[in-house]
């Protein structure tokens, strides 16, 4: 017994030597003047939060500065865990605090209102302009001008599938083609989007239909796996998505490989082709990089910065990803003629000739809450033709449930 | 070599024997982290990382501030896990296998979010508290009566039954969520009477004495040491700790002495949900100020262990309940200082507690090396 114990405290002195003569060489770290808190909900494996990492990488590369004036917080629950990473980073030193997603958003909030002299950003939220406070920001991208991009991608798709009399009659709903949509949660940025990627196949195919089934989850690669394969069962044959996984996807590719099934898939935020090489179109992602430069390099000169921040392909704030072998011809030149369109401010996604509501054209929808209930009832978005999305504040606000999309669940 | 059990052990023997195995853990893991370094192809230093989550849970290699504020949340977590672990306390002793306390915390943060959400401004703050503290007790006694009831009654299985009463209590807790979300669809209640919303700070227990809102958990140590104390008094020193001792002990003992083992096990579960609801309550008005099914986070399970290793000490509760803590605010801050997976923590921590319970043979067991004497 004696003689194992001698053995053990031998090799812990060991250790300690080996350990404390390598870390006196890398230890002396100076306290870099310049910091930035980024508190993310996931870490680099997941494809929602490595945009936004590699956004915030991109951004320090073109300030010129640094990862050591950034002060990474990875895979922070939507809980007092984030407020707790928030008030970290500023005892820390960060002039700016960033919270990646929507649930962090009250935590953030709370943070801001205890330290008014540190700014935060709560991406994709919706309550800095109601809260009032000078330094608490929102930011979102005009992704739905990007589903709509990848909505005509879809129909070009299809266009060519009914020239080819690919279009059977178990894809049909009367006279009207089915497609299907994945959905994370029902409020109004999925439901934007969803209308965006409607509205962009129908502007090829005219006569679609749109079950959008939910998973109320971002991020579930089964529930994602389950809800494409109901779809695709109810006879969908273009697959979109709004929830982070590859599960929608692969399911696509499984079913037309595999099971001898028409149907495409449409992603969102990373390239698909590595897990549906032939189902996977394209996907509507977004450049964070634009904005959190905008945002780091504001605080970096000490200047202020919108309360609200959406762009789109003006500023290349979104894209999508390369296009798949499976499109049809002449897609990448469509696409290009409708970047160069939304460039020169001549599209407009929600154009209220394009759709209706019960039957009736919209003349007024609201686009901002006043009154705490969530229900919007202030700013008539609808004006020159058109809803004005992320108009009165970045994120989405549309939530009118439009003909020819029915939500399953 | 053979092996005898042990009369009794020294307590410095004893201690002694746990010090080493945590020690032999702190090398085994060490090499474990040098393995995951060569392997990602970085030079990991065990030593490093250690330090890296000494940081981590008080802040070390930083300024003051962090120090300060890093170590209270530290405390503070470390507080509200010993409180769950007093609650399953007298549940234990008795040899009651509740492992319910994930729910029975859960329905007493339902209880006490219900409160602050739909009475906040429209009582006095002191009544709200007492409605809050009220409401999460009832519901946590209740939640846990039910399993006792129904030991007592039919002799159920204790252990599913607890078991699957959590999976209830997630179910309803997200029912709540969906009622409660703000905003609708989110999925998310956001943090209740938080800044910028009406009713600011009200149901906040660190603002209880000062208006504002400030980070205050002393109000949390007090009252969970104060809880400590009153269940060690408890367990020892009163008649029905006497009861729940013996009918742990033996049944039938317990019954032949005249003690009411049906009544025992319902009075003691309940007591067990109470204490387990009030920390729900903790949760809600002191720490998180929302609720979600990662209210409870896993620390109802967590806890099982924390008062399993402390022998129903409580006091012996907090020293467990620190060194896990220390573990999960350690392995936060290894992923980010070292890019390292959350999970390579994880494993660490796992290998800290396989020794500690292992080491508990060593107390129990003695082991005689070469041949054996007469």
């Amino acid at each position: 017994m004696k003689r194992l114990l001698a053995i053990l405290m031998c090799l812990l002195m060991v250790l300690s030597i080996v350990g404390c003569q390598s870390g006196a060489k890398s230890d002396a770290k100076e306290e870099a003047p310049f910091k930035v808190g980024a508190v993310l909900v996931g870490d680099e494996n997941e494809g929602y939060t490595y945009a936004h990492i590699e956004g915030i990488k991109g951004a320090l590369k073109r300030l010129g500065l640094s990862e050591e004036n950034v002060i990474w917080k990875y895979t922070v629950g939507e809980t007092e865990a984030c407020y707790d990473a928030c008030v970290d980073c500023v005892a820390k030193g960060a002039k700016l605090v960033i919270t990646n997603s929507y649930g962090h958003q009250s935590f953030c909030e709370q943070a801001a209102a205890k330290y008014p002299d540190v700014e935060f950003v709560a991406m994709t939220g919706d309550t800095a302009k109601k809260s009032g406070l000078a330094n608490f920001h929102n930011a979102f991208t005009n992704i739905y001008e990007a589903r709509y991009v990848g909505g005509v991608v879809a129909g070009m798709k299809l266009q060519q599938l009914i020239d080819e009399g690919k279009v059977e009659d178990k894809n049909k709903d009367g006279e009207n083609i089915k497609i299907g949509y994945v959905g994370a949660y029902p409020y109004a940025e999925v439901v934007s989007g969803y209308t965006a990627f409607y509205l962009g196949i129908k502007s090829v195919v005219p006569n679609v239909v749109m079950d959008v089934q939910y998973t109320n989850s971002w991020f579930n690669i089964t529930a994602e796996s389950e809800a494409a394969k109901a779809l695709i069962e109810r006879g969908c044959i273009i697959i979109g998505q709004h929830a982070d996984s590859t599960g929608a996807p692969a399911t696509c590719e499984e079913y037309l490989t595999k099971k001898n099934t028409t149907v495409y898939s449409v992603g969102y935020n990373v390239d698909m082709l590595a897990n549906a090489p032939t189902a996977a179109l394209t996907s509507p992602t977004n450049e964070w990089v634009e904005y959190y430069t905008y945002a780091i390099g504001a605080v970096l000169k000490g200047e202020k910065f919108d309360t609200n921040w959406a762009k789109g392909f003006a500023d290349d704030a979104v894209a999508v990803t390369k296009l798949g072998p499976s499109c049809a011809p002449g897609t990448q030149e469509k696409v290009d003629e409708l970047i160069a369109a939304f460039k020169a401010g001549k599209l407009n996604v929600f154009d209220t000739n394009t759709f209706t509501v019960g039957g009736v054209k919209v003349e007024e929808a609201f686009a901002t809450d006043t009154d705490g209930d969530w229900v919007n009832d202030a700013d008539n978005a609808v004006f020159d033709g058109y809803y004005h999305e992320s108009y009165f504040q970045s994120a989405p606000s549309f939530s009118l449930r439009i003909d020819g999309i029915t939500e399953l669940n | 070599m053979h092996i005898s059990k042990r009369d009794g052990i020294a307590t410095w023997k004893a201690w002694l024997i746990r010090l080493i195995a945590v020690l032999i853990a702190l090398v085994v893991a060490g090499f474990v982290i040098m393995m995951v370094g060569s392997m990602r192809g970085v030079s990991l230093n065990p030593i490093k990382v250690y330090m890296s989550m000494a940081d981590g849970a008080f802040g070390t290699s930083s300024s003051w501030m962090i120090t300060k504020m890093r170590s209270w949340i530290t405390i503070r977590d470390c507080m509200i896990l010993t409180c769950i672990a007093i609650g399953l306390a007298p549940a234990f002793k008795m040899r009651f296998w509740n492992i319910g306390a994930e729910g029975q915390m859960l329905v007493g943060a339902i209880g006490a979010a219900f409160c602050m959400i739909n009475l906040a401004g429209k009582v006095p703050t002191p009544v709200l508290f007492l409605c809050m503290v009220v409401f999460a007790i009832l519901a946590g006694a209740f939640w846990g009566f039910i399993p006792g009831f129904f030991k007592a009654r039919w002799n159920t299985n204790e252990t599913l039954f607890t078991l699957m009463m959590n999976y209830i209590a997630i179910q309803l807790t997200s029912f709540c969520v969906a009622l409660w979300e703000y905003p609708p669809g989110s999925n998310s209640v956001g943090t209740i009477n938080g800044a910028g919303k009406p009713n600011t700070y009200i149901g906040w227990i660190g603002n209880l004495f000062k208006k504002g809102f400030d980070d205050d958990y002393m109000i949390v140590v007090l009252i969970v040491l104060f809880l400590a104390a009153l269940m060690y008094i408890y367990l020892r020193y009163t008649k029905q700790g006497y009861e729940i001792a013996v009918v742990g002990e033996s049944e039938n003992t317990a019954r032949y002495s005249g003690i009411r083992v049906p009544y025992v096990y319902m009075r003691t579960m309940a007591i067990s949900g109470a204490i387990c609801g009030f920390a729900g309550f903790l949760a809600v008005s002191a720490v998180s100020r929302t609720i979600s099914i990662d209210t409870a986070g896993g620390r109802g399970f967590t806890a099982i262990i924390v008062a399993w290793l402390a022998k129903m000490n409580p006091f012996v509760m907090i020293g467990i309940s620190a060194l896990l803590t220390f573990m999960s605010k350690g392995a936060i801050q290894i992923a980010s200082d070292f890019g390292l997976n959350e999970y390579v923590s994880q494993i660490i921590t796992g290998i800290i507690l396989f020794f500690i319970l292992g080491c508990e043979f060593f107390l129990n067991y003695q082991v005689h090396f070469g041949k054996q004497k007469q």
